[in-house]
């Protein structure tokens, strides 16, 4: 598969001397196409800083990020812009949709962005709320909507321009546990469907059950990497980890200890 | 894109920006108010002084332009016509008198005109054949005059003037109407000018006999070009003279440049506060849309569009609040009693218009400033 995503050895540090905070320290991670991975980890982690770069929201203190040919360290501000709506999908925990334009228009938005709105686009985003359980809802405004539809537009909207990674962040933090994993369950099939690089920001363990690998991150280092489909069904069940490598048999499981580059494939 | 996201959220939230609409077209009704109330008040005053057919006013020296304390006798008119560039003059008699009914209705005050037929001064007919002698008990009235009083051409009316301590009542006829010639928001009747210097009030010693004294004289150039020119040559061969133009007389009027400041401040003042509750209404909706705005921004839309959308709505909604409040302006002037003193003219309402529709744009400058600057980390929540 090829390689859509890919870091190397990113650092991100706020702040200076005496006060300077790294938040992401050496993390070197590759994503490929038509995969989709968690990013899990305890809050002030780093996964959502790590998320942040990747959408080319954040410039890593050091270290580069490659999406698709492109190095973002290499583009300017202005170009960024239209680099992530063009080749960026995001989803976020709250405040996803425009609240003014309804479900079909808010997912069209993306299109009008990219100035890309003609007619066999207007289906696609019709095709993709459809797939999405929405065809009933599509001239609903967000507040019409319960949080889970909210969330499945704004799915709609992450992939409806073909972009080469999607990230969502949080995406079921305001959604109950059904919801959630039906939110979930779809954007992992859609990834999968488009080919696309997913990559999903959670602190809910349980919402691993349908990505192909977790990634755990600890005070900005990645501490460990689970791509066994019996392992993360495991985790997804107990929210251990240690269920999960006992498991696998091998404690410590990819354990990237070093104190240097934590290099994940 | 600025367009779209601008007009959806109108449109969407159209009894939000309906309702602030109105808050603006309620000041634009305040704005065009003042500015018809100063145009009124300014033309009650000058009104008759803005209408002398001369370019150029002629006041005795050293009464700083005070109407009512300026005397000029019949010889200086001779000396004026006589400097070169001066085509003709005429002489104005100022004073008030009222006009009394004998059916008992309420006398009405008026400004009592003293010109000389033909000559500058004398005023452009609408009826009538107008002043022809110099002294026959005739006058021309204006539009005012012959509505409240209910005059019109051939008919007689009763000047009553208070000359030494005796009242003294004239019969007047009507010869001409001529338009509004409002003076000190009072209207006007016209005679010639021996007429006038006898029916005018008069102190006790006063004689009419004598030579006439009028207030001013209105002279018309023949080349208006030559005005300062002209202006030199009088003020050095005629003595005891003061030359101005119309403007300057106006503004010397006693309590009009007081009154008009007074309107004026009121106006910027009512400005001010436009700008201020644009500003405020627009600062709190950018607030409120911080995440939404973080959002946009991040999944790609540019500062520049965002801002730009903000302002497009901040430009039409004032649009259609000053639109709305012109309208309501005019139906409220129409519904105006005729004695609230209201000049509802083009330039004013253009003029006020086009500053009430920068008042918008001026105050939304700082949500368009905050719309600028949020950060797309903001949809993450990491600004």
């Amino acid at each position: 598969m090829t390689i859509a995503l890919r870091t190397d050895e990113i650092t991100k540090v706020y702040g200076k001397d005496t006060s300077a905070v790294v938040a992401v320290d050496q993390v070197s991670l590759e994503v490929k196409r038509g995969e989709f991975i968690a990013l899990v980890g305890p809050s002030g982690s780093g996964k959502t800083s790590m998320l942040a770069m990747l959408a080319a929201l954040l410039s890593p203190t050091s270290g580069s990020i490659f999406i698709g040919d492109v190095a973002l360290g290499e583009i300017k501000e202005k170009e960024r812009t239209r680099f992530r709506r063009e080749k960026i999908g995001f989803t976020f925990q709250t405040n996803n949709l425009v609240p003014y334009l309804t479900a079909l228009e808010n997912v069209e938005l993306m299109l009008r962005l990219n100035k890309t709105l003609d007619k066999e686009g207007k289906a696609h985003a019709k095709e993709l709320l459809a797939r999405l359980g929405l065809r009933e809802r599509l001239n609903s405004l967000p507040n019409q909507l319960s949080g889970g539809q909210q969330q499945r537009i704004a799915i709609a909207r992450a992939l409806v321009h073909r972009p080469e990674v999607v990230l969502a962040d949080e995406p079921t933090a305001s959604l109950d546990t059904e919801r959630a994993f039906q939110v979930v369950e779809t954007f992992a099939n859609l990834i999968h469907e488009q080919n696309r690089a997913g990559i999903m920001v959670t602190h809910d363990l349980r919402m691993t059950k349908y990505v192909d690998r977790v990634i755990q991150m600890v005070d900005g280092k990645v501490t460990r990497s689970l791509d066994d489909r019996a392992a993360i069904d495991l985790l997804a069940q107990t929210s251990s980890f240690e269920a999960a490598e006992q498991y696998i048999g091998s404690t410590p499981f990819q354990y990237a200890v070093a104190p240097a580059a934590s290099k994940v494939a | 894109m600025s367009f779209y996201l601008a007009l959806k959220e109108i449109w969407r939230l159209r009894g939000r920006y309906l309702l602030f609409s109105m808050v603006i077209a309620l000041i634009t009704i305040l704005v065009l108010f003042i500015a018809a109330l100063a145009g009124g008040l300014a033309n009650a005053n000058k009104q008759l002084i803005e209408k002398l057919d001369g370019e150029m006013l002629i006041y005795q020296n050293n009464v700083d332009l005070q109407l009512t304390a300026s005397r000029l006798g019949q010889s200086k008119l001779s000396d004026i016509r006589r400097i070169d560039g001066v085509a003709d003059v005429g002489p104005v008699g100022l004073a008030t008198a009222t006009v009394v009914f004998a059916d008992g209705r309420s006398p009405i005050d008026i400004a009592l005109v003293g010109v000389e037929p033909g000559k500058p001064g004398d005023p452009p007919l609408m009826a009538g054949p107008g002043l022809r002698t110099k002294r026959n008990n005739d006058a021309v009235i204006d539009q005012d005059l012959a509505s409240r009083a209910g005059l019109t051409i051939g008919d007689r009316f009763i000047v009553k003037s208070v000359q030494g301590t005796e009242e003294e009542f004239y019969e007047v006829s009507v010869v001409g109407i001529t338009d509004s010639r409002q003076y000190f928001f009072l209207p006007s009747a016209i005679m010639p000018i021996r007429t006038w210097s006898k029916v005018r009030p008069q102190g006790d010693g006063e004689s009419s006999t004598s030579e006439i004294i009028f207030n001013l004289a209105a002279v018309k150039l023949q080349d208006p070009q030559q005005f300062d020119l002209v202006a030199q040559k009088l003020e050095y061969f005629v003595d005891g003279i003061e030359v101005t133009d119309k403007q300057a007389a106006i503004l010397a009027l006693p309590g009009y440049t007081a009154q008009q400041s007074t309107l004026n401040t009121q106006q910027i003042f009512t400005l001010l506060i436009g700008v201020l509750v644009v500003g405020g209404f627009f600062q709190i909706q950018t607030l409120q849309k911080v995440a939404q705005i973080g959002v946009l921004k991040a999944i790609g839309s540019s500062s520049a569009t965002v801002a730009f959308a903000t302002l497009l709505q901040i430009i039409l909604v004032t649009l259609i609040g000053v639109g709305i409040g012109s309208l309501g302006t005019m139906l409220l002037v129409l519904g105006m009693p005729s004695e609230i003193p209201i000049l509802f003219s083009g330039s004013t309402v253009i003029s006020a218009a086009v500053l009430l529709l920068f008042i918008g744009p001026i105050g939304g400058l700082v949500s368009i400033r905050l719309a600028l600057k949020i950060d797309p980390l903001t949809a993450i929540g990491l600004s």
